[in-house]
């Protein structure tokens, strides 16, 4: 019979596995807290949501829309994900439901499902590879694209709102997984970096 | 990794789809006047071809949306992409 006995994990080696401190890296940083909706619904939900939100909800696929402090991603063919400012949350909800009233459509308030991370910088497409085989060039993933995608095993959705900057939404249990593995790709890039001291 | 064209969002790689099986099969829509081995051949059965295939596909981690294809299952080749609801495309060369 063979031996059932649990092999005991080194301390030195849990150590190891824990998740290095990201927030000392300029090129990847957690953000704040957000209002986060997701909206399903027709071409005229879009167009109530939209007049409501105060920006044209993108009808093209993988296209977004944004002012400085909101973004309507499209995630797609009748679904949008809503940013916005945690403060704005309550307001948002409000102005929305009112504008949809009458019109088939679902609202969801999902702020606390997701976080999000943003990586810049030069490196930022070639350390984003090194998880996703999506073409990040900027001809294939131009300034304003958008689209669910996997990173390594972890749904994301991924958004490029300045050439050099790539907004990551993670489903809140994945973001320590999500922030580790960018971390640890970068370290090709930004020797530097180390791990947590 | 397969490439497959969403026809929303474009090519995307395998590992955001889904597969959803022979496509064009479409559900009786009064399943009670049937009986128990006309239920089965709805639920069950399959044609399993070997050559052209119209098959369903969904880009489940990327738009969600269910699609169709047409692939050859002795190549592993996809031939066409179309939007659920739209014929079966005919291809070139007269193939069906
Ligand atoms: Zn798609």
């Amino acid at each position: 019979m063979a031996d059932t006995t649990p092999t005991r994990i080194p301390a030195s080696l849990i150590d190891a596995r824990r998740s290095p401190v990201v927030t000392r890296r300029d090129w990847l940083q957690p953000l704040a807290p957000r209002a986060r909706f997701t909206l399903r619904g027709g071409a005229d939900a879009r167009r109530a949501a939209g007049a409501a939100f105060g920006l044209v909800l993108p009808e093209d696929a993988c296209r977004s829309a944004a002012t400085p402090t909101r973004a309507a991603l499209w995630l797609g063919p009748d679904e949008q994900l809503l940013l916005g400012l945690e403060t704005d949350t309550a307001s948002i909800q409000e102005g929305l439901e009112q504008a949809l009233r009458g019109i088939a459509h679902s609202l969801v308030d999902v702020s606390h499902r997701q976080t999000a991370l943003e990586i810049s910088g030069p490196h930022a497409e070639a350390i984003l590879n090194g998880a996703s085989p999506l073409d990040l060039s900027l001809s294939a993933f131009p300034v304003g694209m958008c689209t669910r995608t996997v990173f390594e095993k972890a749904d994301v959705v991924l958004w490029r709102p300045r050439a050099d900057t790539f907004h990551i939404e993670v489903w809140r249990s994945f973001t320590d997984y999500v922030s580790s593995l960018i971390a640890e790709i970068g370290r090709e890039y930004y020797p530097g970096d180390g791990r947590a001291a | 990794m397969l490439q497959i064209q969403c026809p929303y969002c474009g090519v995307r790689p395998e590992s955001e789809f889904a597969y959803g099986g022979e496509a064009h099969i479409a559900r009786p829509t009064d399943p009670s006047t049937l009986n128990d081995d006309q239920w089965a051949e709805f639920l069950y059965m399959r044609t399993n071809t070997k050559g052209v295939h119209a098959e369903r596909w969904r880009h489940a981690r990327g738009c969600n949306r269910f699609f169709n294809a047409l692939r050859d299952t002795t190549s592993d080749r996809f031939l066409a992409f179309y939007r659920t609801g739209e014929p079966r495309p005919v291809l070139a060369g007269g193939k069906p």
